[in-house]
Parts: C-alpha cells; sequence; structure tokens
C-alpha cells in the first residue's frame, strides 16, 4: 500500500510544485523573464526543446548502446566457455555499479578529446549532412561525446536482461536446429531470437528509460542551449536535457524558477513512466505466453482421453493445445503427415 | 568387374567427407595475427596510433576471415563466422570503458588520497595580507554526508521494502488486484529517473519546511524513493526461493504464520536477503542529482541531517568540476579523490555482498 501512496506521492507534490509556474505568463512574470528562463513566451515553449534534447540524446545513445549491448549478452550466454561467462557477466555487472558521476568524470576527459578528430574528420568529409553541420567543437563538449558516455551506461542493463532472456531459450530448440545441421548463428536465429524478441524490445525500452533519466554525465560533458538542434559535433548549440537542464540551473535559480524547473521534471517524469509502462507491459504479456505454453503440453493429456467422437470436445482440444485437425484427424483418417511416414516403411 | 576389386587400393589423396571444405582448426587465430601485421603496416605508412590500429585490425580480420571462409567453406559457415567475430568485437568494446574509466579514476585520484584527505575537511582560508585564497583538500564532511544520508535513506527503506516483498510472496494471492498492482508499481518505480526523485524530496520538503528547505534528512527520502524498488524486487526474489516444503512442514507442526515466516522463512533466505539489500545500497550511494537537489552542497563540515545542506562524495565530486572553487586545479583534483573513494566504497559493498551470498548460499542450491 504504501508503494502506492510513494508513488502517488512523487507525482502529486511535482505537480503541486509546478502549477504555479505553468500556468504564470512568462514574459511578463518578473522572476521568468530573467536568468536562466528568459526569452521563453510560456512553460510549454521551455520545455519543448528540452523534450527534443532528451528524447535526441536518448536516440543517439540506444543506436550505440543497444546493438553493442546485445551483441554481449549474445557473446556472453552462447558464445564465451562456460566457465567464463560468469565471470564476464559480472564484469558487466561491475560496470553497473560505477556510480555515474564516474562516468561524467570519465566523459569528460577521456571521450572528449578521444572523440576530436573524429569529429574534425566528420565536418570535414560529411559536413554537409546536416548532421554534422555547423562550426566544429573544439572542446569536445558535444552532443556526440555526451550520447556515448550515456550508451557505456545502458550497456549493462541491455546486456543483462537479454542475457537471462538467451539463457532461458528452451535448449531442445537450440540442439534441435543444431542437429538439422545449422550453424550457430543460424541457430540463434531461428531459435534464439524469435523466442527472445519481445526481451529484446523491453530490455532496449529499459535502457531508454535510464537514458532519459540520466543526469551528470550530459550535465557535465555538452555544453549546451535551449533549442531543438540535431547537431551532434557543435559546441553551444546541442540540445540541452531536461534532467541536465535541472542539475545546471536549480542551484542558482529563484523560487518559481525552482517550480518552472520542476515543472520539466514532471515533463521527464511522464515520458519515463510511459516507456517504463510499455516495457513492463511487453514484458508482463510474454510472461504470460510462456506459462500458458508450459501448460498446453500438459492438457492435451486429459483432454485427448475424451471419446474421439464427440465432436465438441475435440474442438475443445484443438482450442486449447492450439494444434489444429489434430483432434478430428483420429475420425477422418490419415493426415498428410502419417501418408509420408506410411510411405516410408 | 575388376575396378570395384576390394583388393586394389585407391591411388592419391583421399578425401574424407567430414572434413573437406573447412577452415584448418586455428584458421581465425592465423588470420588475426595476419591481420594485426597487416593494419600495422598500412598504418605505418600514413601515422600509427593505437586506436586505429585496433579498429583496422578488426575489420580486416572480419573481411578477410568472410572471405576465405566463403572460398574455402560456404556462405553459411561464413556468415557464421563473421557473426562470432563480430559478437566477440562488441564484447571487447565494452571492456575498453569498463577498464579506461577504472584506470582513469585510480590514476587520478590515488595522488589526491591520502590519509588527511580522508581525515580532514576542506576548506579555503583567505588570507587578508596576501589577498590569496588557499585550499585544503579534505572529505571529511563528504564522507560523513555520504555516509549518514546512505544509513538514513537504508533505514527508510529496508523494512518498507522488506514487508512489500514478504506481503507479496507470502500473504498476497498470485491473482489478486492489489498483489498485481503493487507488483507493477514496483516495476514502474524502478525507472523512476534519480532527477525525479530528487525534485520530489525537495518540494515535498519546501511546501512542510518552506523555502530552503536542504537537509540530509530530505535526500534520505529522495534516495530511498529510488532504494525501496531495488529491495523489493531482490528480496521477494530471494522469499520464492524458499523452498514451499519448509513452509508446509512448518505448518503441519501447527505453528503460526507469523512464526513461520519469522524462523522458517526468513532465517532461510537472510543471506539473499542481505546480498540485495547490500546491491541497493551501493546502487544509490553513488547517485548524485537527487543529493545534489535535496542536500545542495556545502564547504562545512555537518553532522546533523535535518539542518542545512550536506556535503556528500558524489557531489564533491561533481561540484568540484561544476562549480569549481578558487584553485580550480584543486577543486578538480578533490573531485577525482572523492571520485576513487566513491568506486572504493562501492566496490568493497559488492564484494561483501558477493561473499556473504557465496558463504551463506543454501546447501544443495547449485
Amino acid at each position: 500500500m504504501l508503494i502506492m501512496i510513494i508513488l502517488a506521492g512523487v507525482a502529486l507534490f511535482l505537480i503541486i510544485s509546478a502549477i504555479p509556474a505553468i500556468t504564470a505568463d512568462w514574459s511578463t512574470e518578473s522572476q521568468l523573464n530573467t536568468g536562466p528562463t528568459a526569452g521563453f513566451p510560456n512553460f510549454w515553449a521551455y520545455v519543448g526543446p528540452l523534450i527534443w534534447g532528451t528524447l535526441w540524446s536518448a536516440a543517439i545513445a540506444l543506436l550505440f548502446g543497444a546493438p553493442i549491448g546485445i551483441g554481449i549478452a549474445l557473446f556472453i550466454s552462447h558464445y564465451a566457455p562456460r566457465r567464463l561467462a560468469s565471470i564476464l557477466g559480472y564484469l558487466v555487472d561491475l560496470l553497473a555499479a560505477v556510480p555515474s558521476i564516474v562516468f561524467g568524470l570519465w566523459g569528460i576527459i577521456v571521450i572528449r578529446p578521444f572523440l576530436l578528430p573524429l569529429s574534425d574528420w566528420l565536418a570535414a568529409n560529411l559536413g554537409w549532412i546536416p548532421l554534422f553541420g555547423g562550426p566544429v567543437s573544439t572542446t569536445g563538449s558535444t552532443i556526440l561525446a555526451g550520447a556515448l558516455v550515456l550508451a557505456v551506461m545502458i550497456l549493462p542493463i541491455i546486456t543483462s536482461i537479454s542475457r537471462e532472456i538467451f539463457l532461458q531459450t528452451p535448449r531442445l530448440h537450440e540442439e534441435a536446429a543444431l542437429a538439422l545441421g545449422a550453424t550457430r548463428w543460424e541457430m540463434i536465429r531461428m531459435a534464439v531470437f524469435p523466442y527472445a524478441k519481445s526481451g529484446i524490445v523491453s530490455a532496449t525500452l529499459l535502457g531508454l528509460g535510464r537514458a532519459l533519466g540520466e543526469t551528470m554525465a550530459i550535465a557535465l560533458i555538452i555544453s549546451p542551449a535551449i533549442l531543438v538542434s540535431v547537431n551532434l559535433i557543435t559546441e553551444g548549440k546541442n540540445s540541452q536535457t531536461i534532467a541536465a537542464n535541472i542539475a545546471l540551473n536549480f542551484p542558482i535559480a529563484t523560487t518559481l524558477q525552482r517550480d518552472a524547473l520542476i515543472g520539466t521534471g514532471l515533463m521527464l517524469f511522464v515520458i519515463s513512466l510511459a516507456v517504463n509502462s510499455i516495457a513492463r507491459v511487453i514484458v508482463g504479456g510474454r510472461k504470460g505466453k510462456r506459462t500458458k505454453s508450459k501448460v498446453s503440453p500438459k492438457s492435451p493429456g486429459p483432454l485427448s482421453r475424451v471419446p474421439a467422437g464427440d465432436f465438441a470436445s475435440a474442438t475443445a482440444l484443438d482450442v486449447v493445445s492450439g494444434r489444429s485437425s489434430a483432434g478430428i484427424a483420429d475420425d477422418e483418417g490419415p493426415t498428410p503427415e502419417e501418408d509420408i511416414e506410411g510411405a516410408r516403411y | 568387374m575388376t575396378a570395384l576389386s576390394p583388393r586394389v587400393k585407391p591411388t592419391g589423396p583421399v578425401g574424407n567427407s567430414l572434413t573437406t571444405g573447412q577452415l584448418p582448426r586455428f584458421a581465425e587465430l592465423y588470420v588475426i595475427i595476419g591481420a594485426a601485421v597487416v593494419s600495422a603496416l598500412l598504418l605505418l605508412l600514413i601515422g600509427f596510433n593505437v586506436v586505429g590500429w585496433l579498429v583496422l585490425t578488426a575489420v580486416v580480420y572480419l573481411i578477410a576471415l568472410g572471405l576465405l571462409s566463403v572460398v574455402v567453406e560456404n556462405r553459411r559457415k561464413a556468415t557464421d563466422r563473421i557473426v562470432r567475430g563480430l559478437v566477440t568485437v562488441a564484447f571487447l568494446l565494452a571492456l575498453i570503458p569498463l577498464i579506461s574509466t577504472l584506470a582513469t579514476v585510480v590514476a587520478k585520484g590515488a595522488s589526491e588520497l591520502s590519509w588527511s584527505f580522508i581525515t580532514q575537511t576542506g576548506a579555503s582560508t583567505f588570507d587578508p595580507n596576501t589577498l590569496e585564497v588557499t585550499q585544503t583538500p579534505g572529505a571529511l564532511q563528504a564522507i560523513v554526508g555520504t555516509l549518514i544520508i546512505t544509513g538514513i535513506a537504508a533505514l527508510i527503506s529496508i523494512p518498507i521494502g522488506l514487508f512489500t516483498s514478504i506481503y507479496l510472496v507470502e500473504y498476497a494471492l498470485p491473482k489478486q488486484w492489489l498483489a498485481r498492482t503493487v507488483t507493477f508499481l514496483v516495476d514502474v518505480m524502478t525507472g523512476i529517473p534519480s532527477i525525479v526523485a530528487g525534485l520530489f524530496a525537495f518540494s515535498l520538503f519546501s511546501i512542510i519546511v518552506g523555502p530552503k528547505a536542504f537537509s540530509g534528512f530530505s535526500a534520505s527520502v529522495a534516495l530511498s524513493v529510488l532504494m525501496i524498488p531495488t529491495v523489493v524486487r531482490a528480496c521477494e526474489e530471494m522469499l520464492r526461493l524458499v523452498p514451499g516444503d519448509l513452509r508446509e512442514a512448518s505448518y503441519a507442526l501447527g505453528v503460526s504464520k507469523f512464526a513461520t515466516i519469522v524462523k522458517i522463512v526468513l532465517p532461510t533466505a537472510i543471506a539473499g536477503l542481505i546480498t540485495g539489500i547490500m546491491l541497493a545500497v551501493a546502487r544509490v550511494i553513488g547517485e548524485t542529482a537527487p543529493i545534489f537537489l535535496a542536500a545542495s552542497f556545502t564547504d562545512n563540515f555537518n553532522a546533523n541531517p535535518f539542518d542545512g545542506p550536506m556535503q556528500t562524495l558524489p557531489v564533491l565530486a561533481y561540484t568540484g568540476f561544476a562549480f569549481p572553487g578558487k584553485d580550480i586545479a584543486a577543486s578538480n583534483s578533490s573531485a577525482w579523490g572523492a571520485a576513487l573513494l566513491l568506486v572504493i566504497l562501492v566496490v568493497i559493498l559488492n564484494l561483501i555482498a558477493r561473499l556473504i551470498a557465496r558463504i551463506f548460499a543454501p546447501k544443495g542450491s547449485r
């Protein structure tokens, strides 16, 4: 019960605090037309670019993080030697335990200079693409660097969830595929991926949820402005994210500006709540399917003892077991499969 | 008929149908050495750097192996080998940031870390004669703050989390709407962005206490919002592992439900519970954003969680970079010192958790 109260309380107090700023007229209110919130006609004009920046940086992070994360999960679950796999899994978990602030500091002094030559090259050769347009950053405080650090931070969550799901693939499916002469990759594509599809999707969504709410890495690394921009390698014109904006401006904000920042936090709460709920619903639907498939091989047992002539019970059996024409076949002669078997003998 | 005579031995090499059309056993090793040499030579022409060398090696390796496999074996096996290479590369890619992060933190923080850094309160003193500000590095106030705030957060969230998980496992029926809702909400709460938790604690306390509501306690509230779902998850999983036979044996002896939980279920699961709680603590101890919003930051020593701003290690690391003092280099280096201390704390907590899990692992399980 307390859990519900807490969750409702989080939403409630955010709304209470944010209302004065959301409803205020930003161009006339003296507290809001100065400082970090100056130059915006109302709350929505302020939060819009921030939402864009949040989604944009999270999307780039996901672009890097998701394939690599799934690759690592595959490596640990299906390629690495058994004894090595548990150590490797522990290493990835360790990556999850490193505090985000440490990644932020690491991004400042390692990733920023590391990406400089790359962004110079991109601007020189691919500058005509809007993504790489704009004046090239000289310090490396780009959204590309921030998103890379984000990608590192969401790797462990994507990896650990998809690893769990890859490991749950029925052993018999895998062995059947291998026995039919499939290579390891074909086995993974035919047996593991179809089984783990929804799990991968929800792992990615959970990673997205983490990337949306990540504060410190972005706040420390990128040099932001509150505007809608797709530029990856410029500085001073990167889209700011909600979380980083709060962290940077909270200490210097006045009362009503703080309320405005809390309002943006409310938007972040709503977005990540939506993403997480979708992910959980997908996982939940998958769980339901799995328990059903676990039960269904058993259920034909008692039901198939029903007299075969009883048409209604035969259809009921079909519905339960999901096999078409298995029950009716008893009456109406051999099915095509039985024909083939007969021909062979 | 003579051709089929068993006495006539076939001449020339005999193909073994099982091993023909396969690359030799260590082909991948040879190819990777070759790729490394080739790309090193290529890069020597245009200027050598380690990162470029590794990337080029990986690319050359994948292409060469693919071509070789297509020629000698077939398309399917070539795809298989390339995917194996890609997956391995993905894994190595992930190791780089882990090692690089730890190496950077240790290298930068080790010089700062000393006994006086741990036992002194950091402060900046103003000398009116020379008009100079000298900073004494120190993290005592941050260490104390971190321990107090995390401790209170643990005090709040461990009972709530434990009771919720006991309710879910022992009392709730699986199909009951309350249980399902609680599970769903816990799942959703796991995804609350940490900064939102900080905003929640701040706005809660600014409504109760009024403006300037920074205090260590409100940071603890923010942290427990983040910590409760983790504790519930971990404890729930551990309690579900307790065999139902034990409970039934206890009920059969006429023991009440409450006594069964306290005397049978909890002692059986205690190792797992402690491990889960330790990992949850390790997770929140490194949170920066919520503490930064709710407890703000200060250079003064403050051990009273109910009054005034409190400094913590992650916030010290953040402010050292984002809002440096007069002496920027000193601020930055104390940030690194704080980061190293934090990593050491987290690793110690993790190791203790694993150790407990290993020592007290229930006998007979895998």
